[in-house]
C-alpha cells in the first residue's frame, strides 16, 4: 500500500505525517509536510 | 500545457441529458455534440462538420444519422460521412471524431486525450446516483473558472463555515481537525472530518428531522480529475454504527463531477443521494433547492477569483495552512496527471 497519511492533531496546530515506509515526522506547514513525505526513500 | 489532465474520463452529461434532441456541450476545449441512438447507445462526436466546420448541433437528425445543418453532409454514429450534397463521391477524409463513452451510474463518461481510453475499470463509481435504497436530486452550474479551483474549493470543506452558514456550514465544521491520505497508487485523496456533538445545519435539520445535536461524518473521496464523492453521514450525537449495518443514522452521498470546459470554466456537475425519506418528494425539493443555492455560493466565489486570478501576473504567491492538506494532495495529483497527459 502506498499511501502518505497527514493527521491534524487534535487540540493543536501541528500535523501528523507517515509515509507508507513507516517514516514520521511533525510540522506545523501543510507545504513543507508534503515535500518532506513526497520526497521518499530519501527523506531529508 | 492545460490546466487540466489529458487522456482521462470525465462525465460529459447526465444520462437524462442524452435523448433524441441534439447536445452540443464543450469539454476540455473540445466541442462535442451528444445523442442517443434508436437503441438506446449514447453517441458523441465532434461538434463540426468537416467540410465548412460548422456545428453539427445545430444539425438535424434523420433515424440514427446526423445531417449538417449547412450543406447536409450527413454522418452515421461512428462519425463517418455516408452522404454529401450532390454527388455520390464521398471523399475518403470525410469523418468526424467519434469519442469513447461509457455509461454507468447514470453520467456519461468521455475518454478525452489522443491515446486508446483507459480500460472502463478504472473509471470511479457513484453506484448510490442509480442504485436501490437511494434517491438522488442533481443539477449543473456552469463554472466561469477553471478546473483546478473546483478541486480546491471541494477538498477543503471548511469553507463552508464562513461561505454557507445557513445552509451546511457550521462553527465546528472550519474549527474540526481533518486527517488526509493519498494511495498513490490508485491516485485517490481521502480527506476525514469526523465532528461530534455539533450543531445540525438546516440543510440536514430540515431533510432528516433531527432535533437537537448531531454527530457529523465528512469524509471526502477524490479520484481526479473528475469525480468527487462525500460521504456524509448524520445522527443524533451518540448514536454508532453498527458492526455491519448502520440503521439509525442519515447517510448523503454527495457528488461532484468537475469537467473541465475550457481553461478557465468549469462544468460543476452535482447530485445528492440520500437513504432516507426514500418517497418525500417535500425532501427532494429541499435538498435540491438548497444544494443548488450552496452550489450557486461556490460560483460566485470562484467566479470572481478566477477573475482575480486571471488579472495577476503569473506566479502569485499563496499562503497554505492545516485546512489546505488535501487541496495540496489534490493540487499534486492533478498536475502529476497533467505532466503525463
Amino acid at each position: 500500500m502506498t499511501v502518505y497519511r497527514v493527521s491534524w492533531q487534535p487540540g493543536s496546530d501541528r500535523l501528523h505525517g507517515v509515509c507508507h515506509c513507516g517514516a514520521e515526522r511533525f510540522a506545523e506547514d501543510p507545504v513543507e509536510l508534503w515535500a518532506w513525505l513526497l520526497a521518499h526513500p530519501d527523506h531529508p | 500545457m492545460a490546466s487540466f489532465p489529458r487522456e482521462q474520463w470525465y462525465v460529459a452529461a447526465y444520462s437524462q441529458e442524452v435523448g433524441g434532441e441534439l447536445l452540443a456541450r464543450t469539454i476540455c476545449n473540445e466541442p462535442v455534440v451528444l445523442y442517443r441512438t434508436g437503441d438506446g447507445t449514447a453517441v458523441a462526436l465532434n461538434d463540426r462538420c468537416v467540410h465548412r466546420r460548422f456545428p453539427l448541433s445545430q444539425g438535424n437528425r434523420d433515424g440514427d444519422l446526423l445531417i449538417c445543418g449547412y450543406h447536409g453532409f450527413t454522418y452515421d454514429p461512428s462519425g463517418t460521412c455516408v452522404a454529401v450534397p450532390g454527388q455520390t463521391r464521398i471523399p475518403r477524409t470525410a469523418r468526424v471524431p467519434a469519442y469513447h463513452l461509457v455509461e454507468q451510474d447514470s453520467l456519461v463518461w468521455i475518454w478525452i486525450g489522443d491515446g486508446p481510453p483507459a480500460p472502463e475499470t478504472t473509471i470511479p463509481r457513484a453506484p448510490w446516483l442509480d442504485g436501490p435504497g437511494w434517491v438522488s436530486v442533481r443539477g449543473m452550474e456552469p463554472l466561469r473558472a477553471r478546473h483546478g479551483l473546483l478541486a480546491d474549493n471541494l477538498l477543503d470543506l471548511s469553507h463552508e463555515t464562513y461561505l454557507h452558514a445557513g445552509y451546511i456550514g457550521t462553527p465546528e465544521v472550519a474549527a474540526t481537525p481533518i486527517t488526509t491520505e493519498v494511495d498513490e497508487e490508485s491516485g485517490v485523496v481521502r480527506v476525514s472530518r469526523r465532528m461530534k456533538d455539533v450543531e445540525c445545519p438546516p440543510f440536514y435539520a430540515t431533510s432528516t428531522g433531527i432535533e437537537g445535536r448531531i454527530d457529523r461524518w465528512q469524509d471526502i473521496e477524490y479520484h481526479p480529475p473528475c469525480l468527487y464523492l462525500l460521504h456524509s453521514r448524520i445522527a443524533p450525537t451518540g448514536v454508532e454504527p453498527g458492526p455491519s449495518a448502520d440503521p439509525d443514522a442519515f447517510h448523503a452521498e454527495i457528488v461532484y463531477a468537475l469537467t473541465p470546459e475550457t481553461d478557465t470554466s468549469t462544468h460543476d456537475f452535482w447530485m445528492v443521494a440520500r437513504d432516507f425519506a426514500l418517497d418525500s418528494e417535500e425532501v427532494s425539493e429541499f435538498l435540491a433547492s438548497n444544494n443548488r443555492t450552496v452550489v450557486l455560493q461556490d460560483v460566485h466565489a470562484l467566479n470572481l477569483l478566477e477573475e482575480v486570478i486571471a488579472a495577476e501576473p503569473p506566479g502569485f504567491q499563496e499562503l497554505s495552512i492545516n485546512i489546505d492538506t488535501g487541496g495540496l494532495a489534490a493540487r499534486r495529483l492533478l498536475q502529476k496527471q497533467a505532466s503525463q497527459s
